[in-house]
């Protein structure tokens, strides 16, 4: 339950990947079949280089891999990356499972409302 | 069963996280307006919370510290974005330092809670929505740490529920 090993450079890495809505935008669109550096650099109001950039900071963050197709490049979301971003969400979740279970607690006193349970 | 589904996104940095009570939502939102109920159930039973201030309308600000079981303390603040009682509550909340001013470089997370009658029971939905991962790190780093040691018996309850979906 604790966030140990994952709190590590390579977590790191992962946050500031993240950390930009340009990336996190890109992530979303190379779910899936992926596309090339070219097609997903059209997409912004920016150089083709600095859409490079920005892959290649997700790439270092293994959010995304890229594979050479010819003259291409394919950008592809790495699923164990997202994995490990959906893994600091679930803990998030048990924080909230835990709250929700000291409400429950709360509500179950019914009319004796301030009293604690023994 | 108290935690009947959660969404999570990790590309928009986003969890709901949906919940079922057994009481009116008049009742379930006396839990979130009136802080010293708040407070027996935002931080764990190891890292009580304090709710100093408690502005509780839309614009108003909240403190709170926690205080873990040596005694350090961690401060939050809370802002109301907006309140229709007793079916929406929106929240932005953040990390404060230790005069309770809020750490502007941690960023803050938006938190909307809507309660729903059903059949006399309640349902609600928490939806998070944390700026950066950065700071989403840093909440859930706060709030697992506070969490260690949590009074098992506390949550078997809800652990012996169904799995996450």
């Amino acid at each position: 339950m604790v966030v140990d090993e994952l709190r590590e450079a390579e977590l790191d890495r992962v946050f500031q990947a993240f950390a930009d809505s340009t990336r996190r935008d890109i992530v979303r669109r190379v779910t899936g079949d992926g596309l090339n550096v070219s097609a997903l650099a059209r997409h912004y109001a920016m150089s083709f280089a600095a859409v490079q950039k920005h892959v290649a900071v997700l790439e270092r963050a293994s959010l995304v891999t890229k594979e050479r197709r010819g003259r291409e490049q394919l950008v592809r979301a790495n699923r164990d990356g997202l994995e490990r971003a959906r893994q600091l969400l679930d803990e998030y979740e048990a924080i909230w499972r835990q709250r929700a279970g000291r409400i429950a607690d709360i509500l179950a006193e019914g009319t004796a409302q301030g009293r604690e349970t023994p | 069963m108290t935690v009947i589904s959660s969404t999570k996104s990790p590309e928009a940095l986003s969890l709901t996280i949906v919940a079922e009570f057994d009481a009116g939502v008049e009742r379930v939102w006396q839990i979130w307006e009136d802080p010293r109920q708040l407070e027996r159930w935002w931080g764990p039973p190891t890292w009580p919370a304090t709710f100093e201030e408690f502005d509780f309308q839309p614009g108003g600000r909240a403190s709170y510290y926690m205080t873990g079981p040596d005694g350090t303390t961690a401060r939050g603040w809370w802002r109301f974005t907006a309140i229709a009682a007793p079916e929406r509550l929106e929240l932005d909340d953040g990390f404060a330092d230790d005069n309770g001013a809020p750490v502007e470089d941690m960023g803050t997370a938006r938190m909307a809670a809507t309660l729903e009658d059903i059949g006399g029971r309640t349902r609600m939905t928490i939806a998070s929505t944390f700026e950066s991962p950065e700071q989403m790190e840093k909440m859930i780093q706060m709030g697992m740490e506070e969490g260690m040691g949590l009074a098992m018996g506390q949550i078997d309850a809800i652990l012996a529920g169904q799995p996450a979906t």
